[in-house]
């Protein structure tokens, strides 16, 4: 018997409202059920961060975090980093650093650098390898990543 | 994968959680940050048949000093003690912040909790290291009301506690500051499980250590306190080789097994360099 749980979700400010399978993670919800196919997902469980979304501005593993778990929250996912079709400064960093290759692991990478960027603005070199540390590349052997994660938190802190 | 059906229910206070326990019989658990949790679910390693969520019960989210130490509510994220440094709460307990970023990384911090890990009760986790190196008292609510336990006492075996099925854990109390205390610990890759780690808390007056205590993590199901290393700080000069002698006598103490991460010599030899280690971080904060 299915255990289904009717939930509101705010995704990338819209807001949505939904009758989830009790066991649905997160990221399947965002993908299957609302179409948000940008989150990857690559191990399903925690090892790899291709599924890293934001939740009420935390970084987390949508894998490993049921869609019912997040009722009431507001995610952010890779689709909302664009505006009006123009890349974000961390998305067209990434292009001008080769920071991605085949891109499968790019949206965790961006969402991750994203919510790191806004709790530590000034990471030295050594503290962003650390922090991408969290997720899997097996394209790019991560210095185009820390390239331009670092290039972001300097034109940011330049701009602020 | 994708885990087996279990029915949802959440708990908005620490009573409602402890009656849902009863309520759903022993095949249900409680689910805190899940990061454990819900990768043993994914893998099917756990299927518990109802999960209780006890995310929503904010009034478990606290760090805070009193005449009995430092208290952390048991839904307090790695990630907030890690980034309470310095506060006032923590004044002397640098040692628990700074292990913090030992643990997983950055967007599992963000949702694992304290009493999460001390439930789960990994041999290797380095919130159960700190609470049998700092005597920590886990806080556990059933029907019947709170109680106690000894972090000595808490931990039973791989992954298993003295936690009754009722009951659920609501706060950490570490009972004495401990400002010179460090952990380190090695894995193959950062952020992974560690093969071995190690903690250690010195009192030490005018270069000498009056007392000190090692725990590690890695050589047997739970972590362990290493008394015949202990006794070799007790009046000895803080230098290295005083640790050197304390890491050897450690090294030469434990039993670990052997696996694929590796063998009991290899253990043996991390403990040995850990604990090193760790006393040169403890003397040097």
């Amino acid at each position: 018997m299915k255990d289904l749980q009717l939930i509101t979700l705010t995704v990338n400010g819209t807001e949505h409202e939904l009758v989830v399978e009790s066991r649905r993670t997160l990221a399947d919800v965002l993908r299957h059920d609302l179409g948000y196919t940008g989150t990857h997902l690559g191990c399903e469980h925690g090892i790899c961060g291709a599924c890293t979304v934001l939740i009420d501005g935390s970084p987390a593993r949508a894998c490993l975090t049921f869609g019912v778990q997040a009722d009431g929250c507001s995610i952010s996912t890779v689709e909302g980093l664009a505006s009006d079709g123009e890349l974000s400064d961390l998305q067209r960093a990434f292009s001008e650093r080769h920071a991605l290759q085949c891109g499968f692991c790019t949206p965790g990478f961006l969402m991750l650098a994203e919510a790191y960027l806004a709790e530590y603005p000034n990471p030295s070199t050594e503290e962003v390898r650390e922090v991408v540390a969290a997720n899997l590349c097996r394209c790019t052997g991560y210095q185009g990543i820390v390239e331009a994660i670092s290039d972001v938190a300097r034109s940011r802190r330049e701009s602020r | 994968m994708k885990p087996a059906p279990f029915t949802y229910h959440r708990a908005h206070d620490v009573r409602g959680a402890v009656e849902s326990l009863h309520e759903l019989g022993e095949d249900a658990k409680l689910i805190a940050g899940g990061q454990s949790l819900v990768a043993m679910m994914n893998f099917r390693l756990a299927r518990p048949s109802a999960l209780i969520d006890v995310n929503r019960i904010d009034a478990l989210r606290y760090l805070r000093r009193d005449g009995e130490g430092l208290r952390i509510g048991a839904l307090t994220t790695h990630h907030t003690v890690e980034s309470s440094g310095s506060t006032a709460a923590l004044a002397g307990f640098g040692v628990l912040s700074h292990a913090a970023r030992w643990i997983g990384h950055y967007p599992i911090r963000t949702r694992g909790t304290i009493g999460g890990s001390i439930a789960h009760a990994d041999s290797t986790a380095e919130w159960c290291l700190l609470a049998v190196l700092l005597d920590a008292q886990i806080v556990v609510r059933g029907q019947v009301g709170e109680r106690s336990v000894a972090a000595a006492d808490f931990f039973h075996g791989f992954l298993t506690t003295a936690l009754e099925p009722e009951e659920m854990i609501v706060e950490i109390l570490f009972p004495r500051p401990a400002p010179h205390a460090a952990l380190s610990e090695f894995a193959q890759r950062k952020g992974d499980f560690a093969i071995v780690a190690a903690a250690v808390d010195l009192d030490v007056e005018d270069g000498v250590c009056s007392a000190g205590r090692i725990a590690l993590g890695g050589v047997d199901a739970v972590p362990i306190r290493v008394p015949e290393a202990e006794s070799l700080l007790q009046g000895a000069p803080a230098t290295a080789e005083t640790f050197r002698a304390a890491a050897d006598a450690a090294a030469a103490a434990v039993e670990p097994g052997s696996d694929a991460h590796g063998d009991a010599d290899y253990r043996r030899g991390l403990a040995r360099t850990l604990i090193e280690r760790a006393c040169a971080q403890a003397i040097a904060v």
